[in-house]
């Protein structure tokens, strides 16, 4: 067993696990926080993103133990009493059909915003396209999904 | 996945001791994970090295440029020193697999595990890297020695990867419209020792040196030295995805826009 401490969504936790236990495992299981998805479990839809440190990763493709010492945050964290501005421009633009992928988009999205600000780079409808290509939606199409986050890039 | 013991060493050392029988080490874990679910991997023990400060870390001079094995492909991609000395590098890095991949995966993984549609593999190639580990140093000309295999000896840890800074290179690719892996990917180069040019995603044997290319770019190093070559196919593998004849006719092509890019 491994011993995995974290810091998710600004709460301290510790727990023993089986070494091989995935992080989104930990999260859903371990935690209860069932927002994080296991959509393909293949590391190619995104719909398990979380930010492990700050930046944007699969967790299903990473072991909590390997995550541990890590601040983690996961789509209940991003709300800081009302929503966060990704998650009203989704809401806004309509910007989910299913919403099986969203807290992933939501999470890819708010990591590529972070991003582009701090290197200062333009982060257009092009860009936010290419940024998009380790999340997969299966219901619609990705117009009003690019259309929130380019609402959210300006409000963020 | 099969159970397995995690481990989290502090130095090199520690998981050079670390590293018995079934032991493996993780990097970034963005292929060993997935291939562990599948059954197609069950170490008996992960000695991760992802933490290890000396592993980590690029650092650049006028002549070369030499990238930590546990940096991820992030950090390379978005570094202003490798983008100033070697644009090209900092490209390929930023293709690999999607965002998220990229803030996990590493350079040390990447090439110890030699996938024959990684992009790595064509720019140590192409650049004439040297893999240095913890016993030795590597010329990428002998590190490649097959499909998913390398000369990595049992317990052998990749440490770095130093990269003569070339006088300009390009890396282009053709993905494959779903995966977005490389079924043809070009590393050209004209370095202090010739031309290079070296091809991942074709090669029926992993990544290889397309001497063809590399002896017309050294009479002139132009896209339109290359439009009359023909890529021999007894060495590219043919698949579902593009025969022989079609994945010669894309290196070509490839290779030319890699050149146009070059800088």
């Amino acid at each position: 067993m491994a011993e995995v401490k974290l810091t998710v969504n600004g709460k301290r936790v510790t727990r023993h696990v089986p070494d091989e236990t995935l992080l989104v495992e930990f999260l859903r299981e371990e935690l209860r926080l069932t927002g994080t998805h296991v959509g393909c479990d293949t590391s190619q839809c995104g719909a398990c993103t979380v930010h492990v440190d700050g930046m944007a990763v699969k967790s299903c493709t990473m072991l909590a133990a390997s995550a541990s010492g890590s601040e983690v945050t996961t789509i209940e964290g991003l709300a800081n009493g009302g929503l966060h501005p990704m998650q009203k421009a989704f809401n806004d633009n309509h910007g989910l059909q299913c919403g099986f992928c969203t807290p992933g988009m939501i999470m890819t999205a708010v990591d590529m915003v972070r991003r582009y600000k701090a290197s200062g780079e333009r982060l257009d409808e092009e860009a936010i396209r290419h940024e998009l290509e380790g999340n997969i939606c299966r219901c619609t199409g990705y117009h009003n999904i690019v259309k929130s986050i380019q609402q959210a890039a300006g409000e963020m | 996945m099969y159970a397995t013991t995690y481990h989290r060493p502090s130095s090199v050392e520690e998981a050079a001791r670390l590293l018995s029988g079934e032991a493996k080490i993780l990097a970034g874990g963005q292929t060993l994970l997935p291939a562990m679910k599948l059954h197609l991997a069950g170490p008996s023990d992960l000695v991760d090295i992802r933490r290890i400060g000396a592993l980590k870390g690029i650092k650049a001079d006028r002549s070369a440029v030499t990238i930590g094995a546990a940096t991820t492909h992030f950090e390379v991609a978005s570094s202003p020193d490798i983008r100033k000395a070697i644009p090209a590098l900092a490209t390929l890095a930023g293709w690999i697999g999607d965002p998220a991949v990229r803030h996990v995966g590493t350079i040390g993984g990447s090439i110890a595990n030699n996938d024959p549609a990684a992009d790595y593999p064509a720019g140590l190639l192409g650049l004439g890297a040297t893999v240095v580990t913890n016993q030795r140093e590597i010329a990428a000309d002998d590190f490649f020695t097959g499909l998913f295999s390398t000369a990595l000896e049992d317990g052998e840890i990749i440490t770095a990867v130093r990269f003569p800074v070339p006088k300009r290179a390009g890396y282009e690719k053709l993905r494959h419209p779903a995966s977005r892996f490389a079924l043809v990917g070009v590393m050209v180069a004209e370095t202090a020792g010739g031309v290079r040019v070296a091809v991942t995603g074709s090669g029926s044997d992993g990544v290889f040196r397309a001497t063809e290319l590399e002896a017309a770019l050294a009479k002139s190093f132009t896209a339109s030295a290359l439009a009359g070559i023909t890529i021999a196919t007894d060495r590219l593998m043919s698949d579902i995805h593009g025969d022989a004849a079609y994945r010669a006719n894309a290196i070509r092509v490839i290779a030319q826009r890699a050149v146009g890019s070059a800088k």
